[in-house]
């Protein structure tokens, strides 16, 4: 107990100054490592014709959608000749069409599910110049449209896309991804260009041992909330997570960016209040507070929840007369051990990272559903900048079903919120159980999707949601039983994860654009006040109400029915 | 149109320079300095049968990091793996039954009846080969499959029951393998994060070191 509330304490320690040194990124303000870094933007500004002027949501978006889409059609293009290309040491051949789609669509959402395993399907080329390159341009590409967002919602033009990318990707995530890179391999992550290795063993078999530029891969997967492991079985793997440190250096890195954007947008909102400005800064703001102080409640829950349920174990495993004192051990390592493991499961959901340190198909009924749970909400801190995006969708929500109950115009950051806004998020709202359910819904009846079922009765359908629930909020994790490499399975979870990206991006970028147009109304005693506890409380319950609503027949028949059969 | 025209323009040059930022320099980097500094970490930790870090594969039986598949009644045993620790003979690699190397777990979910029945039959055949070890002192991490298939720990608990069965197919004394298991169990960071942990090939190679005196 008292090791996760002290990786968590580091957390709180952490978030602050990244998101202070962020904040000043974001709003071009001086920073200490300006000397570094102005010259090498300025140069890359140069070779790529970057003018760095304002634009509007639609530039904005456009030039988002369209760098997307140009990444993925290199990244298609390196998957399917990688046979052909330089660093192949382990000779690996060109990838299939379906799972080259669904793997680089997976890859520029941010999302990194994962129906390849690394060892033997990615070259080194191919792990570096489309893994890597996707891990940074993807999470780049959420905290651009991410810090566009504060900026319209705290009454700042939106900004240079360009300008963000490269702004973020030379003073956040390179640098710290050396850091984190070293300290893995301080740890035993390998990084090499070397082929595989057989060894002769002391009983005179052999053991293939895979390595490669692992810790390269290892660093930014975490930074960037991406979550693809270099191996199939991610960091549960001892090269890609050799020690506890090791372990708690991912976590913290996954947890820091996501966080850190929380801070930025309160620090932000902070400055529109002239008025009231002092020398010094806030840690993050009442508003941004209000917000993080909501997801940390989240957190909390689902946190309590998952622990408790690996620590109890599993009865079947206890009804064969073995010891299960150190809870619920099956796909679980040794060195973790059950608090490290339900810990991470629950961060990597959270911040929508997708990497595992344990197989959460084999997590118990109820600390499986954690997982499940929070990528169905996606608003409990979230991946690299939409986890933010979308909890403010769910406060725009909730202002506005305060306002119908006291019978007022709902009003955010003195903005009216209308019929334009309201539409929009109820897009964003509905985009996700729609495909998460409406995918699972088209698995189930199809033999092609039941096909991929590989554990029987309630678990089975709890594979399925989660495949389609990670696919949808751009998590990647998987109930890896489940066998998805097949034409169906990368073509749908494919889809999803398009969809599930780009449609609720978008829709967010034109609620700040449309709220930035909008002409700033006082604040009178009506108006209902969205940074005190009492706000925190009813966001909290906002998100629980619409997630019950949407999920709970599905999460019904799934986990809870498969808990209730093993302990009734 | 032409606003889009000039997007492309800098969208292609942008995906170069970072391309050639993230995808070479930063790995490069990263390599080198690993490289220089930390040579037998970044090259996978592997380790010789005195138990000391190496860099030549030729010397190599193992990897520090890595567990792997014993047979030997005189040896220790690590946990399940689906992979068998990507451990094979050579009438294995000839005969396709190794399948290359691989990592991950068996999936099982809870309700799996075929985990029930893995860990009864596991059951069975170790309370066999060890008598006078009941059901209960068996520790549920020795009978469960490990997340990557390579873990190379199992707890302290589950290394003590197999004690006198490697003293005894070993020739050594119980206290001898005792003490080895004692100088290879890793500890908690400052007593508190992550789990008390024996390294499995370490001990075996410690073992085999002793019988060979």
């Amino acid at each position: 107990m008292l090791q996760i509330i002290l990786v968590l304490a580091m957390f709180v320690v952490l978030v602050i100054p990244m998101g202070r040194y962020m904040y000043h990124i974001a709003t071009d303000q001086k920073t200490f490592a300006d000397r570094v870094f102005d010259p090498v933007d300025r140069l890359i500004y140069k070779i790529c014709g970057i003018k760095g002027g304002d634009m509007g949501w639609k530039e904005y978006a456009l030039s988002l959608v369209t760098a997307n889409a140009v990444m993925i059609l290199v990244g298609y293009l390196i998957l399917r000749i990688q046979g052909f290309l330089f660093l192949n040491p382990n000779g690996i051949g060109g990838m299939e069409e379906s799972l080259s789609f669904n793997t680089i669509i997976s890859f520029m959402t941010n999302t990194n599910l994962q129906h390849y395993a690394g060892e033997s399907g990615l070259s080194y080329a191919a792990q570096m110049c489309v893994i890597i390159f996707m891990m940074f341009t993807s999470a780049a590409s959420g905290y651009a449209a991410c810090m566009a967002f504060c900026r319209g919602l705290s009454g700042r033009k939106l900004g240079n896309f360009f300008a963000d990318m490269v702004r973020i990707i030379t003073r956040v995530l390179l640098p710290l991804a050396v850091i984190v890179g070293l300290l893995l391999v301080s740890q035993g992550t390998p990084q090499t260009f070397a082929g595989n290795i057989t060894v002769e063993t002391i009983e005179g078999t052999y053991q293939d041992i895979a390595v490669g530029p692992v810790a390269a891969l290892e660093s930014i997967k975490h930074l960037g909330t991406n979550g693809g492991g270099f191996f199939g079985a991610n960091s549960s793997t001892p090269f890609e997570n050799p020690t506890v440190i090791s372990n708690m250096i991912e976590m913290l890195s996954m947890m820091l960016l996501p966080g850190a954007c929380v801070v930025v947008f309160g620090l932000m909102l902070h400055d529109r209040k002239k008025e009231k400005k002092t020398d010094r800064k806030p840690f993050m703001g009442r508003q941004g507070a209000v917000i993080f102080g909501a997801m940390a409640i989240l957190f909390a829950i689902g946190l309590t929840i998952c622990v408790g349920a690996e620590r109890v174990g599993n009865p079947v495993i206890g009804a064969t007369g073995i010891d299960q004192d150190m809870g619920s051990m099956e796909g679980k390592e040794v060195r973790f051990g059950v608090d490290q493991s339900a810990l991470f499961t629950t961060v990597t959901t959270s911040f929508t990272t997708g990497s595992v340190n344990n197989m959460h198909d084999s997590l118990t009924p109820l600390g499986g559903m954690v997982p499940l749970l929070h990528m169905m909400l996606n608003c409990v801190f979230g991946g690299k900048g939409v986890g933010l995006m979308n909890m403010v969708t769910y406060v725009i929500l909730a202002v506005f079903i305060c306002g119908l109950m006291v019978g007022r115009t709902p009003e955010y950051l003195n903005k009216k919120i209308e019929g334009k806004e309201m539409k929009l998020v109820a897009i964003i709202i509905l985009i996700h159980p729609l495909l998460i359910l409406g995918f699972s819904g088209l698995a189930v009846s199809m033999q092609d999707g039941l096909a991929g079922i590989t554990n029987p009765g309630f678990h089975g359908l709890t594979q399925v949601l989660y495949e389609y629930a990670s696919s949808a909020a751009n998590n990647g994790s998987g109930f890896e039983g489940l066998a998805d490499n097949s034409v169906f399975w990368n073509v749908t979870t494919g889809l999803a994860m398009f969809f599930g990206r780009y449609i609720a991006l978008i829709a967010q970028l034109a609620i700040a654009g449309s709220l930035l147009k909008k002409k700033t109304v006082n604040e009178s005693v009506g108006t209902l006040r969205t940074d005190n506890v009492t706000f925190m409380i009813i966001l909290v319950f906002i998100v629980y109400i619409f997630a019950a609503l949407t999920f709970f027949p599905a999460l019904a028949l799934g986990p809870i029915a498969e808990h209730l059969a093993l302990w009734m | 149109m032409k606003n889009f025209g000039k997007i492309l323009k800098t969208v292609c040059f942008f995906c170069l320079v970072m391309m050639l930022l993230c995808s070479f320099a930063y790995p490069l980097l990263l390599t080198g300095v690993s490289q220089v500094t930390m040579q037998a970490k970044a090259n996978g930790s592997l380790i010789d049968a005195d138990g000391n870090l190496t860099t030549d594969p030729a010397e190599a039986v193992g990897s520090e990091l890595l567990g792997q598949n014993f047979t030997g009644d005189c040896f220790f045993k690590g946990r399940v793996s689906s992979i068998n620790y990507n451990t094979y003979t050579k009438e294995n690699a000839e005969s396709g039954a190794y399948p290359g190397v691989a990592s991950g777990s068996f999936n099982y979910g809870s309700s799996n009846p075929d985990l029930k029945a893995r860990i009864e039959e596991d059951l069975d055949m170790f309370l066999e080969a060890h008598p006078g070890v009941t059901a209960a002192q068996v520790p549920a991490d020795l009978l469960t499959a490990s997340g990557s298939g390579l873990d190379p720990h199992i707890s302290p608990q589950a290394a003590e029951i197999q004690i006198a069965s490697v003293a005894e197919h070993s020739g050594l004394s119980e206290e001898t393998v005792e003490k080895i298991v004692e100088e290879n169990t890793e500890h908690k960071v400052l007593g508190i994060f992550g789990e008390e942990r024996v390294n499995v090939l370490k001990c075996n190679l410690a073992v085999a070191r002793a019988m060979a005196q």
